[in-house]
């Protein structure tokens, strides 16, 4: 494994070497060359991280520290103890994220080769992409909290830089957008700030910023599922014993054991599990900021100005899960502080509910994504804030694949929407038909209609004819979302329902029965609003004609969807609770995919949707493109049921295969036993929020005046306005904090700094005490009694001057050689005892 | 040895060979001065990285020294004594490494009385360094105040509308405090009967056990104290002594707010090292907790100003208010975490916030402008020259990765488990490091992101003056970025953003190299000052009630 794992560095190099490449070289090459370099960066990192999932399962899941060459030690102070290496980790949780950044990544870099196709500043963007999986990576692969803080900022800058990547669009849009990426960054630094508090209490209460050791192994005895966090971790080669030899997590685990240890910070002390309280506290508020929840998630819907690939991989999939991540590699800590984990949960659950509530009433296909994903990350927040630390990871992973699905969706909209728009407007605008959209930034200014916003989703309407294999991933992602079985969604939500179940039934925890009511609701607005977003966006009848004209996306465009369509079919499977028979699921979920390859067949989607019209860009269907799919529907469904009935087949299939994975890497990890009633009654919120949407917008999903349904009828306006207002966040924060935040920097710099300390202080006060000092030894003092008996002296002095006067020759250069004379006088009298010497 | 007992002397004294080397040529041949400065100024950074290869990291004490006797003041000797420790010598090579960077900017921007200009740099640069190894007290007030004089005039005679002001106001103002240090200068010369450093320290530190200690009493030891302590501050500056500070860094020509922000604000924070805790720990301890607190509201302050401002120098000019409040929270948290981080981050002050001067001159260069307002899309006109000005706002924001997040990291570190200030300290010190980010990005925002903003239409004329002079653009074939400005933007007329020139270009990569170095690899900087800040530390600790009891404990 070692042998293995020492490839680690690779998977941060691979992407930054990427990175360079296109920044130095980016402007010679073609945008095909950018492109490849880009995804095979993306691509063979996550390559290596499959070996190393393969070798790590081969090795016995243990657990390797690696340091990477030529940076040996990074913060490395000896008088102060201080001694932070550059140093990665490979083990079960590390690998789980390392897959997920760079296999959706590399599904997105590929799409965004064709989104981003004719834009000015092609290279570019894929210079920050790479550089964004870079810093991922160093995230998750960091053994010690200040790596992993490297990558905490260092994604935090990638995700401003793309944000604000169009900071030039015309008519004050760029202008928002750059706006937009400043306040992510400036909201994620106040996440920094508790980040960086819990780091320094973490170091002065540890001695050190290592989660463990590199001779520490995590090792496991016996059944694994009864495995104690104690035998987990093995001490350093005996001997020299001492607290200063382990890490963070084996050292709080030793003490807590040990009870009643008091940490001394210098000028207070303060017991152990006050100390414990107060870093995961502080964490916490670093997780509320990367990860979107109340109090800082305000960020992340204006996040969506950046690109919608963007979108997808950093606010949705990867980035924004990294404060989960955090919790779940903490997990000793916060297992050790029922406070802070009930305060995770709190916020957890509170952010779901909120958000889903905003997603309700947003017109922006983007928005609605974006507070659907605060919403979901605050599922997995509570989640892991409940102990389920798989099912946080679980629900992490399947979201990236269907919430990545659905951005990638909602882009190919865009981007056919646009396409419409220039497609209707080409006549009679001979240069505005040079191949649509050259450039995003110019989009508006093309054109007769400047207002057209091509994310509005009352500019949309039956682009399921015109985008049918949009429209099928699309489906799919959206069936996922609302956690209709079997798909991934189902079974990762169904977790973390069953978790809060646990926690309030089995432990007796309020916050359980907390989460389990609140989250059931925000399960129904999930399945609510996105369901309207189907409505709206997909169903009825183009209600623009830059609907009406849009084309379906390139390959380089769908290829990414249908991968991702396929995980979220599948990755249920990736852990699919005790109780329940692995093999009926298998078989299930290979049944359903091969029915959904049916839908390739035009004649099956006519007999579902209709017919496109206009009918002009229906591809006529090739008889031999007919059979593959046929036969490979059939192949999938024959195995579907082959697996189900035949024994031997799925023999080798495991339940809970990410919670055995992740057990070896993350104390604590408990699996799940199916509660069939729960998962009923799971199971028809989201049915039921389907069946609502769907009978709230039919037959017409807008109401006269291009009004929301919910907004015409008096009974629910006003719910629908203030969740159109998005519950009024950023105004509060404007006038509370941002305002007066402003007003204050503006007295202080003008008034207290400028005019009181700077002019009337400095100045008037002590510059004109000093003339009128002057004034008073000069004229009284001076003038009457020293000056007669100096005016003899004067006088002859005066003579002189005047002989003098010549060498006065009033040019400022000469006084100042003069000046510089002297000085080097000086200088010189300076030298003499070297000369002497 | 012989060789390495000349090498200080060597440092020292090249920039006065530069100065006699320009003084020869005549006026005919004033073109070629800039070229002999920079050479000058690339001699004495070589010597000075001579002199940090020849520096032993394992020792804590003086190396390299100088000692002999200077003259004779009754009673009194002044001896002629230089050395470096970890701390200086690290400034040393600051020193040498920002003054090419200055001239370097200077080359095609300064057409004035070039002759005295340079010789004025290299003049600054011989008195920074003299400040630096001084380690006579009489010495160092003497080179303390030579390096006021070029400064004066480099502000006087290069600055702006109102230099003649910021040019009086920064000469008094630090001309106030160092008539006090000269007082304390004179008393512990009387007191201890020299002048020499070392020797009043070995002096205080045997009568540190003894009961009548080393000063005749507490208040004395105070008055001293201040005596140093305002001199320093206000060169820092401390709030509230900084009032001198955005009028000099504002009207000063862009290599003097470079050397400024570079260098010269370190003359205070190694005063407040050297001897300030050097010579009274006990006083330092003490007044620790009030320091700390002056530094705190220095940090929030400064930061909360920056982000009002309208002039993007003024901006960066208060930034270092708040940068520097971080050095000084370092030093007065008197662990070695604290004073390590503190030193690192002079050097890193130096390198990002004289980076974003160059910035900030390149800007007004070809604009004639420096009102944030006026720019705008900036990114799209010069791609490379934001990319690269984007690094250094960076590293001054401190992001990991970059300089000066190692810096205010391990100061922050030292803060919370100082054992004077603490945990609470760190808690407002790293609301600064929000703050920070909340003034940078409203400068990097209005200037370099946003529409592109052409310039209004009366600016136009004054463009023809900001590219090289006529026909001497040395070295086009480093113009690449040339094209790379114009085609992003296909407006008429002249391009408001000629692309940079090569000397432009250097400067700024150099600065990114170096905060790309510190940030990733600081490991040898540490190195070098480890020894130096340990031993400091050490003996701090011994004055420190609780600390030292604790340090019994573990003993026994």
């Amino acid at each position: 494994m070692e042998v293995i794992a020492s490839f680690v560095p690779l998977v941060v190099i691979l992407p930054f070497v990427g990175a360079l490449i296109n920044l130095f070289l980016g402007r010679y090459m073609s945008e095909k060359l950018i492109g490849a370099v880009a995804t095979t960066a993306a691509g063979l990192a996550f390559a290596i991280a499959a070996v190393m999932t393969i070798g790590i399962t081969a090795h016995g899941y243990e657990a390797t520290v690696v340091n990477p060459p030529l940076l040996d030690s990074w913060l490395y102070i000896p008088s102060a103890a201080i001694d932070i290496p550059w140093q990665m980790r490979v083990d079960t949780l590390s690998l789980t994220m390392m897959l997920v950044v760079t296999g959706v990544g590399t599904l997105i870099h590929l799409y965004a080769i064709g989104y981003m196709h004719g834009d000015s500043r092609f290279a570019r963007f894929f210079v920050y992409l790479n550089l964004f999986l870079a810093f991922m990576l160093i995230l998750v692969t960091g053994n010690n909290f200040l790596m992993m803080f490297v990558g905490w900022e260092g994604v935090g800058l990638c995700s401003f830089l793309l944000i604000g990547f169009w900071f030039d669009k015309k008519h004050g849009e760029g202008w928002k957008n750059s706006n937009a990426a400043r306040k992510a960054f400036i909201v994620n630094r106040v996440g920094d700030f508790g980040l960086l508090m819990a780091i320094f209490l973490i170091f002065w209460t540890f001695g050190t910023l290592d989660y463990y050791k590199p001779n520490e192994v995590l090792h496991l005895e016996g059944e694994p599922h009864s495995a104690a966090v104690d035998t987990l971790i093995r001490a350093g080669e005996g001997g020299h014993g001492g607290s200063s030899q382990k890490g963070v997590f084996a050292q709080t685990e030793a003490w807590l054991a040990e009870g009643g240890h008091i940490v001394s910070f210098g000028v207070f002390e303060l017991p152990f599990e006050t100390v414990i309280t107060l870093i995961t506290l502080f964490m916490l508020i670093g997780v509320t900021g990367k990860s979107a929840q109340i109090p800082l998630f305000v960020w992340l819907p204006d996040a969506m100005a950046g690109p919608t690939p963007v979108s997808a991989l950093i606010h949705a999939a990867t980035m924004v899960t990294a404060g989960v991540y955090l919790i779940t590699r903490t997990s000793v800590l916060y297992h050790a502080a029922p406070l802070s984990s009930a305060i995770v949960t709190i916020i957890g659950i509170a952010t779901a509910l909120m958000a889903g509530f905003i997603a309700l009433g947003q017109w922006d296909i983007k928005k609605v994504l974006a507070y659907s994903t605060v919403s979901q990350l605050g599922f997995m927040v509570a989640a892991v804030g409940l102990g389920g630390y798989a099912a946080g990871m679980f629900h992490l992973i399947t979201h990236a694949f269907f919430k990545a699905l659905l951005f990638l969706g909602s882009g190919s909209v865009i981007h056919a929407m646009e396409h419409g728009h220039h497609h209707a407007h080409a006549h009679g605008h001979a240069e505005g038909d040079s191949h649509g959209h050259d450039d995003h930034g110019e989009q508006a200014d093309h054109g007769h209609d400047e207002a057209f916003d091509p994310q509005d989703m009352r500019n949309m309407g039956g682009l399921a004819r015109r985008m049918p294999i949009t429209f099928v991933t699309y489906l799919i992602g959206t069936l996922a979302l609302a956690g209709i079985f079997p798909l991934a969604g189902f079974w990762s939500k169904d977790e973390i329902l069953g978790k809060a179940f646990n926690a309030g039934f089995n432990d007796g925890k309020i916050e359980g029965f907390l989460a389990l009511g609140v989250l059931m609701v925000a399960a129904g607005f999930t399945a609510f609003y996105m369901w309207r977003q189907i409505k709206l966006v997909f169903l009825g009848v183009p209600r623009t004609e830059a609907a009406a004209a849009a084309p379906e996306s390139s390959p380089s465009m769908t290829i990414p969807l249908l991968v991702l369509a396929a995980l979220t079919i599948f990755g249920g499977a990736l852990n699919v609770p005790l109780g329940v028979s692995g093999v009926l699921v298998l078989g299930v979920l290979f049944i359903m995919a091969g029915f959904w390859l049916l839908w390739a067949l035009p004649g099956v989607r006519l007999f579902f949707i209709g017919r496109a019209e206009p009918v002009t860009s229906q591809p006529t269907v090739n008889p031999i493109f007919r059979l593959i799919v046929l036969a490979s529907s059939a192949a999938f469904i024959l195995s579907g049921a082959a697996i189900m009935f035949v024994p031997s087949l799925g023999a080798s299939y495991q339940l809970e295969v990410l919670v055995l994975w992740l057990e070896h890497s993350v104390p604590y990890t408990k699996g799940l036993t199916l509660n069939p009633i729960l998962a009923i009654v799971a199971l028809s919120v989201g049915i039921a929020g389907i069946l609502l949407a769907q009978r709230v917008y039919s037959p017409s999903a807008l109401a006269e005046g291009n009004q929301d349904i919910l907004e015409a009828q008096p009974s629910t306006r006003a719910a629908f306005r203030l969740s159109n207002a998005k519950l009024y966040w950023d105004e509060t924060y404007g006038r509370f904090i941002e305002q007066p935040y402003n007003r204050a920097a503006a007295w202080l710099a003008n008034k207290l700094d400028w005019e009181f300390w700077h002019d009337r202080f400095h100045h008037t006060v002590f510059r004109d005490f000093y003339k009128r000092a002057a004034d008073f030894i000069a004229t009284p003092v001076d003038r009457g009694a020293i000056d007669q008996g100096f005016l003899r002296i004067a006088r002859g002095v005066a003579q002189i001057a005047a002989r003098l006067r010549g060498v006065q020759t009033g040019y400022v250069r000469t006084y100042v050689f003069t000046m510089l004379f002297g000085v080097v006088l000086v200088m010189l009298i300076l030298l003499l005892p070297l000369l002497r010497q | 040895m012989e060789k390495n007992d000349m090498l200080i002397n060597i440092v020292l004294f090249s920039p006065l060979v530069g100065i006699a080397l320009l003084l020869i040529f005549g006026r005919a041949r004033e073109e070629r001065i800039k070229w002999v400065a920079l050479v000058s100024s690339l001699v004495t950074l070589a010597f000075s990285i001579i002199l940090l290869g020849a520096f032993d990291q394992s020792k804590a004490g003086m190396q390299l020294e100088n000692l002999g006797e200077w003259f004779r003041l009754g009673n009194y000797t002044v001896s002629y004594y230089v050395g470096v420790d970890g701390l200086s010598v690290l400034l040393v090579v600051l020193t040498a490494f920002i003054m090419p960077l200055a001239i370097l900017f200077s080359l095609y921007h300064v057409k004035d009385r070039v002759r005295l200009y340079y010789s004025f740099l290299l003049l600054l640069e011989f008195a920074m360094i003299g400040v630096f190894v001084a380690q006579d007290l009489f010495m160092f007030y003497v080179f303390w105040e030579v390096s006021l004089v070029p400064m004066y005039f480099l502000v006087g005679i290069w600055g702006s509308e109102q230099r003649i002001y910021a040019a009086v106001k920064f000469f008094l103002y630090t001309m106030a405090g160092s008539i006090l240090m000269l007082l304390a200068i004179l008393w512990m010369g009387n007191h201890f009967g020299t002048f020499n450093v070392m020797q009043i320290k070995a002096a205080i530190e045997a009568a540190a056990g003894t009961p009548e200690g080393a000063f005749p009493s507490a208040v004395t030891e105070l008055l001293l104290f201040l005596g140093f302590f305002i001199a320093f501050a206000i060169k820092v500056p401390i709030w509230p002594l900084h009032s001198w500070l955005p009028d000099a860094h504002v009207q000063a020509p862009t290599a003097g707010s470079v050397i400024l922000a570079g260098v010269l604000l370190k003359l205070g924070t190694y005063g407040l090292v050297r001897f300030n805790l050097g010579l009274f720990p006990q006083m330092s301890v003490t007044l620790a907790p009030i320091i700390g607190i002056l530094a705190i509201i220095g940090i929030i302050y400064g930061a909360w100003v920056s982000y009002a401002q309208t002039d993007v120098k003024k901006l960066v000019a208060y930034s270092s208010i708040s940068h520097l409040g971080f050095v000084v929270l370092g030093i007065f948290a008197l662990n070695a975490a604290g004073i390590s981080g503190a030193t690192l981050q002079m050097i890193n002050h130096g390198i990002s916030t004289g980076g974003l001067f160059l910035v900030v001159g390149m800007l007004y260069e070809r604009r004639h402008t420096k009102a944030i307002d006026a720019f705008g899309g900036v990114w799209k006109a010069l791609p490379v020259f934001s990319g690269l000005a984007l690094v250094i706002t960076l590293s001054s924001m401190g992001l990991p990765g970059l300089n000066g997040f190692v810096g205010e990291f391990t100061i922050l570190l030292g803060t919370a488990g100082s054992p004077v200030l603490g945990l609470g300290f760190a808690f407002f010190g790293t609301i600064g490091v929000i703050l920070a980010a909340v003034y940078l990005l409203y400068m990097w925002n209005k200037v370099f992101m946003g529409e592109y903003k052409a310039p209004a239409a009366a600016a136009h004329g004054d463009f023809a003056l900001a590219p090289a002079t006529g026909g001497g653009h040395e070295g086009d074939g480093e113009d690449v970025h040339a094209d790379h400005g114009h085609d992003d933007h296909g407006h008429g007329g002249e391009n408001p953003y000629p692309p940079l020139m090569w000397n432009e270009v250097t400067a700024l990569v150099v600065v990114v190299v170096a905060a790309f170095v510190i940030g990733l690899y600081p490991r040898p900087f540490f190195g070098y000052m480890d020894a130096s800040t340990n031993a400091a530390a050490a003996e701090l600790s011994r004055y420190i009630p609780n600390q030292a009891a604790s340090e019994n404990i573990q003993a026994e």
